[in-house]
């Protein structure tokens, strides 16, 4: 049993698949790690529409939502999220994004609002200590 | 907090106005006992009370949140708006969870009258969450009549939503075991309705009729039990959350049951709401004197009783009873 101390208010991470492909062993691999690194995870499962997203992301008040995205089309539906987020008042949540995402795209990601983009290779604590150092609001 | 206090109006007010960015951090309040949770609760309560709470309830796979998707597709087609509050297990040893029933319910994400609410189980046991019926109390006064309440994955004794809900109903799937299964002590006897979940696999006619058999065989020995507590004898229905067989039939079970509590009415409050109410205070007791023990003036002769226990100097009723005395003495510190 954990310690019924001080309340814990572990952060909550939405994990989304956004866009058509099927490839969400890396999603589940992440949320799986995420876990282990003592936050709750969202996960919502494949073939999300940003709108299913944002959704998600509202309801369940989260701090963070992770994409992954392998599909190409990570240029249209990234920055939908975005602005969808915004649009319903979640300017204050961390929206980070992995999977297949060359790099010439990463900045315009950046701008339409993605903090951060991961890809092959990175670390679950390298996401994990991301997400802690650069999580908006105030746990 | 700036985000918070946003806009006009309280939490409260703007979640009862049907804002859902206002229902959804007010739950965030709630689920972290805060204070402005709690102030949102005074604000709230008195406001609830008409909802029916659907308990859903069965073993890991049992198809619960499939049903509770299809049920909620089922309530939309009349119109009623929809709640729900999933809850899955919190790691004992990370405090991390994986919140994943709304894989099953996504379908609804883009009506804005179905609101679905993950909690992790926080340390709690018994299947919920602390903050489970508070969460809950803020949905019923934020306007939705219909609350699904999906416990944790199951064992056999995880009965506390059936302290807390109008109605549970428990999810069996058609490979429960044999007729043993269906007469042991535990979740089956607090059901109102059990169902027999994934009737298009085959067995599924069988295991509904074994337990139909088993758990309506005590019905002459109810008479004879007088007034003294007894288990439900709960109807068994077959239902495919998949095909949706049997979904209708579900919510119309349910809906019969909700009617039957509206004309029991508030002036004979039936046990439903006073087990609700007690299960409510206690758990707020329990918090109010651990969080009066765990002040800093009392830290000292706290851990000095917990190291007498330890090391068997004292028993633990001598030191329950010590720092209870405690609590008596001064005031907030």
């Amino acid at each position: 049993m954990t310690s019924p101390s001080e309340p814990q208010r572990p952060i909550k991470v939405l994990i989304a698949k956004p866009g058509l492909d099927g490839h969400d062993r890396g999603a589940k691999v992440l949320a799986r790690g995420l876990r282990d690194e003592g936050f709750e995870v969202v996960y919502t499962g494949l073939r999300q529409t940003p709108e299913m997203v944002v959704s998600a992301a509202l309801q369940e008040d989260v701090d963070v939502v992770g994409l992954s995205i392998l599909s190409g089309a990570h240029m249209t539906l990234l920055p939908k999220i975005c602005a969808g987020l915004r649009e319903r008042g979640m300017d204050d949540v961390l929206v980070t994004a992995g999977g297949i995402i060359p790099d010439v795209d990463v900045p315009a990601l950046k701008e339409a609002g993605v903090s951060a983009v991961f890809g092959p290779g990175t670390t679950i604590r390298e996401v994990a200590e991301y997400i802690r150092g650069n999580v908006r609001r105030s746990n | 907090m700036s985000a918070l206090s946003a806009g006009e109006g309280s939490l409260a007010e703007r979640a009862r106005e049907g804002d859902r960015r206002a229902l959804a951090r007010l739950l965030t309040e709630v689920e972290n006992r805060t204070a402005a949770g709690e102030a949102a609760m005074r604000e709230l309560y008195p406001k609830a009370g008409g909802a029916h709470l659907v308990g859903v309830t069965g073993a890991p796979g049992s198809g619960k949140s499939t049903l509770v998707a299809a049920l909620i597709g089922e309530a939309r087609q009349g119109g009623r708006p929809v709640a729900v509050i999933a809850i899955d297990p919190s790691s004992p040893i990370t405090g991390g969870a994986i919140l994943g029933d709304r894989v099953r319910m996504q379908i609804h994400a883009g009506d804005s009258d179905v609101f679905i609410r993950s909690m992790a189980s926080r340390g709690h046991a018994g299947g919920l969450a602390a903050s489970t019926v508070a969460a809950a109390a803020v949905m019923d006064a934020a306007g939705f009549p219909l609350i699904f309440i999906e416990t944790v994955g199951t064992g056999q004794s995880e009965v506390e939503v059936a302290a807390i809900a109008d109605t549970t109903v428990v999810v069996q799937s058609p490979e429960m075991g044999d007729e043993v299964q269906a007469i042991k002590a535990g979740l089956l006897e607090v059901a109102d309705i059990v169902v027999v979940n994934k009737s298009d696999r085959p067995g599924a006619d069988r295991a509904a009729s074994q337990l139909r058999a088993m758990l309506t065989v005590g019905a002459q020995h109810d008479r004879a039990m007088g007034d003294r507590p007894r288990p439900k004898r709960p109807e068994v229905l077959l239902g495919s959350a998949l095909t949706g067989a049997g979904v209708p039939e579900l919510l119309a079970a349910l809906d019969r049951r909700d009617d039957a509590r509206r004309k029991r009415g508030t002036e004979s409050l039936d046990s439903a709401a006073l087990k609700r109410a007690e299960a409510q205070i206690s758990g707020i007791l329990a918090q109010r004197v651990s969080d009066q023990l765990r002040q800093p003036s009392r830290a000292g002769e706290r851990s000095a009783t917990l190291r007498a226990v330890a090391a068997h100097e004292i028993d633990p009723f001598t030191a329950a009873d010590r720092l209870l005395a405690l609590l008596g003495e001064r005031g907030d510190g």
